[in-house]
């Protein structure tokens, strides 16, 4: 589905990574791994069309991604460090806008994605009032309501509580297991009924430096 | 759930400008400041220049555009930076649909927001700086049709410099120059109408100008944007 090929990535004179290759497929989970300022974020943003400062090939479905932004926007969804959420605005309102900024009619599936995320009855509530686990749960509740093949997430279990770590990786699984493709940086060790394959960015520039 | 229908470009658009309008609802500020500024701005002249009426009717149709070019400019940093801080910009990035038309439905709302309320006032504070009748119509179709100007090159200025945590002076250096050309055309019908001259010419320049901007300033904008996110 996604394939890099020998991506190479410079900020401020550092070499975050280089020679890097991987691709995905549906069903697979891909965790990146690295210390602090190794690059992850970076790279989830690379990946996603967000950050050009990069070289090498990116590929969906086979074709290089400049090519494919569409089809690629069409069935990515991304949450980054930002939670995307308006805090003058309930989640309902929220979530209402980010469908249809997609192009999804939301057909009133709002309330159950919410519900999903333990924030049955929250609909109305101003979000800046919410704590910052519950505005992370609005935000994730987003991945509930656009058809995606593949989530790239950037730290997702940041702020939940441990039901809600939980249930969470219930739901990463199940959508991996219905053939999604998932990639995902975190600290927390992942506890995911499927195997999981781990780019390991301080790694990768270990061994580019001594071969 | 996987199986919503799709959505028309339209009710995108319709979706954008709702949730423009009910921020701009929730946080009142956005409306009020330009309008109170464009307010206490041109109420100065008088008192600072003198109430002579015929002082006050030379140089009305100026006070008017380029308290409302100041006012537009201001509005201007509510723009994006919300979004930008948020992350809703990125998501927006990211979206499928044409970014075009998803930033022309932002400026759109915010033309409502700001500018509207600046354009109905426009009539009753020309009248106080005792611009002629046969100004105002002038005034009216040209603020009309360069407003809309204004806030589609000034998003293009706001959409560069919204990475930057104080962007006030930068923006003002950038899209001033811009604005130029809107000033001199929109001045310059009030004073051919003024002179009994026609103007109708530098209506439809004015006019030409925002087609323009319509055509072009969203793919710069759009452009900046991905260069400010990067």
């Amino acid at each position: 589905m996604l394939e890099a090929q020998g991506l190479f990535c410079e900020r401020d004179d550092r070499v975050l990574f280089q020679r890097l290759d991987f691709s995905l497929f549906g069903g697979q989970v891909m965790q990146i791994q690295g210390s602090n300022g190794s690059g992850k974020t970076t790279l989830l943003r690379i990946l996603c069309g967000l950050n050009t400062d990069y070289e090498g090939r990116i590929l969906w479905d086979n074709q290089p991604i400049q090519e494919m932004r569409t089809q690629f926007r069409d069935n990515v969804f991304f949450l980054g460090h930002a939670p995307a959420i308006n805090k003058s605005l309930s989640p309902l309102e929220n979530l209402r806008w980010f469908c249809a900024s997609r192009g999804v009619s939301d057909n009133g599936d709002i309330p159950a994605a919410l519900a999903a995320f333990g924030l049955a009855g929250y609909e109305d509530v101003p979000c800046y009032v919410m704590s910052a686990g519950q505005q992370r749960r609005v935000s994730l509740a987003r991945m509930k309501l656009i058809p995606a093949k593949m989530w790239i997430l950037d730290e997702p279990f940041t702020a939940l509580d441990k039901r809600g770590v939980a249930e969470l990786e219930t739901m990463l699984a199940a959508f991996v297991k219905e053939g999604g493709a998932l990639m995902l940086t975190t600290h927390h060790p992942l506890q995911l009924q499927c195997p999981i394959t781990v780019v390991d960015l301080d790694r990768s520039n270990d061994e580019a430096d001594n071969s | 759930m996987m199986n919503n229908p799709r959505m028309g470009l339209g009710s995108v658009i319709v979706a954008t400008v709702r949730r423009e309008l009910l921020l701009a609802f929730r946080s009142p500020g956005d409306v009020i400041n330009p309008l109170m500024f464009f307010i206490i701005a041109v109420t100065l002249f008088p008192l600072g220049g003198g109430a002579d009426s015929e002082f006050l009717s030379g140089i009305a149709s100026g006070v008017i555009w380029v308290t409302t070019l100041l006012a537009i400019m201001f509005s201007m940093e509510s723009l994006f930076r919300a979004d930008y801080e948020d992350g809703s910009l990125e998501q927006l990035l990211m979206s499928p649909q044409p970014l075009y038309f998803l930033l022309l439905a932002k400026v759109l709302s915010h033309w409502l927001v700001a500018c509207l309320p600046i354009l109905i006032l426009a009539p009753f504070f020309a009248a106080m700086l005792a611009l002629p009748a046969a100004g105002i119509l002038p005034l009216i179709l040209g603020l009309l049709a360069g407003t809309p100007t204004l806030c589609l090159l000034g998003a293009i200025g706001m959409a560069l410099t919204v990475g930057l945590s104080r962007s006030g002076l930068l923006l003002a250096v950038l899209i001033l120059p811009l604005y130029i050309p809107v000033l001199v055309f929109g001045t310059g019908m009030v004073s051919a109408a003024l002179g009994s001259l026609p103007y109708t010419g530098l209506l439809a320049l004015m006019g030409a100008m925002l087609v323009l901007a319509i055509c072009l300033s969203p793919l710069a904008i759009a452009a900046a944007l991905r260069i400010s996110v990067n």
